[in-house]
C-alpha cells in the first residue's frame, strides 16, 4: 500500500524571524523596477483580471451591488478586449444579489465572512455566517482570523478556526483568510499569522479588511510572500496572496506584480494566485491604460466611478 | 485530505528595455590633466583609450602622465598651500567643500550615467549610492573644517601639506570624494590620480571644481597608469599617500616610503567572511549574501567573498541563494532595471575566469545563473561554489569578481577561528537574531567593520579601514581627519 505523505504541522512559535529593516531594504528595490511600453500595458491588464472590486459598507444596496457588478464586466467598453475583474467582494446578505447579476460572467462572488470585520463571535456564529454566504453561492470566503485570540497566544484556537471554516467550504469555495496585519503587529507576527492559516489550510492569505488604517503595505505583503515560498518549496503545494486596502495606483499596484514574479516567479501571476483588494485602483489604472494608447491622460470623467 | 489540482496558466511577462537616457552628458573627445586650475596636455603629446566595458567602444581619449606633469602638479599644489589655502579662514575652505557637494548634487544625473559608461556598473547603483554618497562625503567634511579643534580638544590640529592620492576603478568618484574631501577640510592640497580604466568622472570632477571656483592647485589631476602612480608616491614634495587600491600595490608603496618622512595610509584588499547562523532572519540573509558579493560585480574591497553557513541550514540557505540568483538581471549597465553590469577591464575579466577555471578544475561544485550574457562586453555570471575548503584558493584570495565561495561551520569559536584564518581584515557580516551573538563576534572578529543582518552599508560620519593586510589608517568620520593632521 502506498503510505499517502502527512502535512507535518510546525511549532508556529519557532516561525523564521524576519528582519525589518532587510524586508524594508528589500521592498525598496521592488520600487525602483521602471516598467516601461509593452511590459507596462501588459501589466496593467494584467492589474485589472486581479482585482477584487469590493463593497463593504452598512449602506450597501441591491442597487449599488448591482451597479459594481456591471462595472466588474464592463470596465471601460471603451477600449477594446479589456479582462474583467477576477471577482466581486460583498457582504454575505449580498452575495445571492451578485451571483444573479455576474451569471455567466467568470467574474467570481467573493463573500466575507466569520463576522467580518472584528471576528469577536463565536464559533458557531462564523460557521453560520459561513455557512449562509456558501448556500447563497459564494464562489469564495474571506474570513477574518481571531486577532484577540492569536495575542492570547493561542495558536492553536485561530488554527482550529481556520481549518473548521476551510471544512465548511469544501470543494465548492475557496477560502481566502484575512490576517489583519494592521492589528497583528510586528512581521514577525505577520510572518507566524501566515504560517498558521496557511497550514490550516487557506487557499489564500490576505493582508486587510480594509476597515482600520493600517492596511497593505510592501513589507507585510513581502514577508507573506516568502511563507507562501517556504510552503511551497516544502509541499509543492501553492498559495494565493491577497494584498487589500491602500492599493489605489497603478504604478504601486505594477511593484506588487514586480514583486510576485521575483519572489515566486511568473506561476504566480495571474488571477488564480494573486488578487488586488481594491474600490478605486480600477480606475486609476484604466486611465494609465488610455494614457499609453492615447499618449494623453485624460479627464476622469471619462471613466465611470462605479 | 482531496487535492484539487488547479491548472496554472503559462504567464510570461518581461520588463522591457528601460534605458537611462545618456542624450544629457557631456563627454569630451579627450581630456587633459588637470594643473594649477587649467587642463594642461600631457608632456609626452601620449593620450590613451578609456573603453566602455559593456560595449568594448571608445569613450574618450585621456592624457598619459609622466614624472614632468607630477612635478608640475606638485609644483602647483605647494604654492596653492603655501600662499592660498593655509592661509584661508576655515570657515572659508568649508564654502567651498559646501559648493563642490552642492553642485555634484546638481549634476548628479551627468555623474552617474558617465560613471556607469566608463566602468561598467548598473546605473541603479551609481544613481543610488556612487553619487549621493560621493556628496555625502563632501558635505560631511565641510562642515569638519572649521571645528577641527573640537574633533581633537587640546591637540591642537594642522595640515599635513600636498598630499598624493590614489584611487582604484570600482568606485571612482566615489573614491575620488573619499580622498578629496578630507584633505581640503583638514587644509592640505591634492595631487590625485584616478584608475586608467575609469577616469571621466574624476576629470568631469575637475570641470567641476573650476566652476566651483576653488583656488587654483588645490586640487590637481593627472592620469595614467601605474606608473604615475609610482611617480607620486616617490615625489620628495609630497607629504602623504592616500592609496585604495590591491594589496600588491600597497606593499611596493610602503616599501618607497619606508625610507622617508611621509605619512602612508593604505586601504586594500579584502576576503570577508560572511556568517550566517541559523538563528537568522534567513530571506534577509540571502538578500544581504546576494548584495555583499554581487553589489557592483563584486568589484568591492569589502565584498563579502566567503560565505559560512551553520551546517543545520545549510541545504535550505543554498537553495535560496540559487533562486535569488536566478532572479538577478545581467545586462547593459544603463538599463534601470539591470542588477548587475559589465566587469570592469578585459584584464579583470580574465582574472575573474580564472578563479572560475580553478573552482571547477579543483572539483567544487558549481552554481550560475542561468542568464543570457549580452554578446558585446566584459560580462560574468553570478557565481556560487559551494562546498568549498578552507585551504583552496578560492577561499584565501581576492578575486574581486562576482564569485562566492560557501562553507559551513558548526559552532561559533569555529566559525570565528576560520573567519579570522585569512591575511586580510577589512570587513564581515554576521547574521543572525541573537543581540549577544553579534556583540560575541563583532569583538573577536578581526575586521575593520563589522556589518550585523546588513552588508556593504556606507555613511560619511562611519570610519572605514583594514586590519593585516586590508591595510591601515581610517577614511570616514572623525577618524578619517585625523589621517590628513599633524598634531603638535
Amino acid at each position: 500500500m502506498k503510505l499517502k505523505k502527512s502535512l507535518i504541522i510546525p511549532d508556529f512559535t519557532k516561525s523564521p524571524s524576519i528582519d525589518q529593516v532587510g524586508i524594508i531594504e528589500r521592498a525598496t528595490r521592488f520600487q525602483t523596477r521602471s516598467i516601461k511600453n509593452e511590459s507596462k500595458i501588459q501589466a496593467l491588464k494584467m492589474v485589472l483580471s486581479m482585482i477584487d472590486l469590493t463593497t463593504l459598507e452598512g449602506k450597501d444596496t441591491i442597487g449599488k451591488v448591482n451597479q459594481m457588478c456591471y462595472k466588474a464586466q464592463h470596465l471601460h467598453d471603451e477600449y477594446a478586449g479589456l479582462p474583467t475583474v477576477a471577482a466581486v467582494c460583498v457582504y454575505p446578505s449580498m452575495v445571492g444579489i451578485a451571483k444573479a447579476a455576474v451569471k455567466g460572467s467568470g467574474v467570481k462572488v467573493a463573500s466575507v465572512s466569520t463576522a467580518f470585520p472584528s471576528g469577536q463571535a463565536p464559533l458557531s456564529t462564523k460557521l453560520d455566517d459561513t455557512k449562509f454566504a456558501l448556500d447563497q453561492g459564494a464562489d469564495e470566503i474571506d474570513m477574518v482570523i481571531s486577532r484577540g485570540k492569536y495575542h492570547q497566544g493561542e495558536y492553536n484556537f485561530v488554527f482550529d478556526e481556520i481549518a473548521e471554516i476551510k471544512a465548511l467550504c469544501g470543494a465548492q469555495a475557496r477560502l481566502k483568510v484575512i490576517l489583519e496585519t494592521g492589528e497583528i503587529g510586528t512581521l514577525d507576527d505577520v510572518r507566524r499569522a501566515s504560517d498558521i492559516a496557511i497550514y490550516a489550510g487557506a487557499d489564500f492569505i490576505k493582508t486587510s479588511t480594509g476597515k482600520i488604517g493600517s492596511a497593505a503595505s510592501i513589507p507585510v505583503t513581502l514577508t507573506m510572500l516568502y511563507a507562501i515560498k517556504d510552503y511551497y518549496h516544502k509541499t509543492g503545494n501553492m498559495i494565493g496572496m491577497k494584498p487589500a486596502g491602500g492599493i489605489s495606483t497603478s504604478k504601486l499596484a505594477i511593484h506588487y506584480l514586480v514583486m510576485v514574479k521575483e519572489i515566486l516567479g511568473d506561476a504566480w501571476l495571474s488571477n488564480k494566485w494573486f488578487r488586488f483588494g481594491a474600490s478605486s485602483l480600477a480606475n486609476d489604472v484604466l486611465l494609465q491604460l488610455e494614457k499609453q494608447r492615447t499618449g494623453n491622460y485624460q479627464s476622469k470623467d471619462y471613466i465611470s466611478i462605479d | 485530505m482531496s487535492k484539487k489540482k488547479i491548472e496554472t496558466e503559462k504567464i510570461s511577462w518581461e520588463y522591457a528595455a528601460a534605458p537611462e537616457s545618456a542624450s544629457h552628458i557631456d563627454i569630451k573627445e579627450k581630456y587633459d590633466h588637470f594643473i594649477d586650475g587649467k587642463f594642461e596636455k600631457p608632456s609626452s603629446g601620449k593620450y590613451f583609450d578609456s573603453i566602455n566595458p559593456a560595449t568594448e567602444q571608445k569613450i574618450a581619449s585621456i592624457a598619459e602622465g609622466n614624472s614632468k606633469d607630477v612635478e608640475k602638479a606638485v609644483i602647483a599644489a605647494r604654492n596653492a598651500y603655501d600662499n592660498v589655502w593655509l592661509v584661508m579662514p576655515a570657515s572659508e575652505r568649508a564654502k567651498y567643500l559646501f559648493r563642490i557637494a552642492r553642485l555634484i548634487q546638481e549634476k548628479a544625473r551627468e555623474f552617474a550615467v558617465i560613471e556607469s559608461l566608463d566602468g561598467g556598473k548598473p546605473i541603479r547603483e551609481s544613481r543610488d549610492i556612487d553619487i549621493p554618497l560621493a556628496a555625502a562625503h563632501f558635505f560631511y567634511y565641510a562642515g569638519w573644517a572649521d571645528k577641527l579643534e573640537y574633533a581633537f580638544p587640546n591637540r591642537k590640529p594642522t595640515a599635513l601639506g600636498v598630499v598624493g592620492q590614489i584611487i582604484p576603478w570600482n568606485f571612482p568618484l566615489l573614491m575620488a570624494a573619499w580622498k578629496i574631501a578630507p584633505a581640503l577640510a583638514c587644509g592640505n592640497t591634492v595631487v590625485l590620480k584616478p584608475a586608467e580604466t575609469t577616469s571621466l568622472t574624476a576629470l568631469k570632477l575637475a570641470e567641476l571644481i573650476q566652476e566651483s571656483g576653488l583656488p587654483d592647485g588645490v586640487v590637481n589631476i593627472i592620469t595614467g597608469d601605474g606608473k604615475v602612480g609610482a611617480e607620486i608616491v616617490g615625489h620628495k614634495g609630497i607629504d602623504k599617500i592616500a592609496f585604495t587600491g590591491s594589496t600588491e600595490v600597497g606593499k611596493i608603496i610602503q616599501k618607497t616610503v619606508a625610507r622617508t618622512e611621509k605619512k602612508v595610509t593604505l586601504e586594500l584588499g579584502g576576503k570577508a567572511a560572511n556568517i550566517v547562523f541559523e538563528d537568522a532572519p534567513i530571506d534577509q540573509a540571502v538578500e544581504g549574501i546576494i548584495n555583499g558579493i554581487y553589489f557592483n560585480q563584486g568589484h568591492v574591497c569589502c565584498a563579502g567573498s566567503r560565505l559560512f553557513v551553520q551546517e543545520s541550514i545549510k541545504e535550505i540557505f543554498i537553495k535560496k541563494l540559487k533562486d535569488r540568483m536566478e532572479t538577478l538581471i545581467i545586462g547593459n549597465p544603463l538599463d534601470k532595471n539591470t542588477d548587475i553590469g559589465a566587469i570592469n577591464s578585459k584584464s579583470q575579466l580574465e582574472t575573474i575566469q580564472g578563479y572560475i577555471d580553478l573552482g571547477k578544475r579543483e572539483g567544487f561544485e558549481l552554481f550560475q545563473s542561468s542568464c543570457k550574457l549580452p554578446k558585446e562586453g566584459y560580462f560574468i555570471k553570478p557565481t556560487l561554489f559551494s562546498d568549498v575548503a578552507q585551504s583552496s584558493r578560492l577561499a584565501k584570495e581576492e578575486i574581486f569578481g562576482p564569485v562566492l565561495a560557501v562553507q559551513t561551520f558548526r559552532t561559533v569559536d569555529e566559525v570565528i577561528e576560520k573567519a579570522n584564518n585569512t591575511p586580510y581584515g577589512l570587513s564581515a557580516g554576521v547574521w543572525t537574531d541573537k543581540g549577544s551573538k553579534i556583540f560575541n563576534l563583532t569583538s573577536r572578529l578581526r575586521a575593520g567593520v563589522v556589518w550585523a543582518n546588513t552588508y556593504n552599508k556606507f555613511d560619511p560620519t562611519s570610519p572605514f579601514g583594514g586590519y593585516k593586510e586590508s591595510g591601515f589608517g581610517r577614511e570616514g568620520g572623525i577618524h578619517g581627519l585625523s589621517a590628513y593632521l599633524k598634531f603638535d
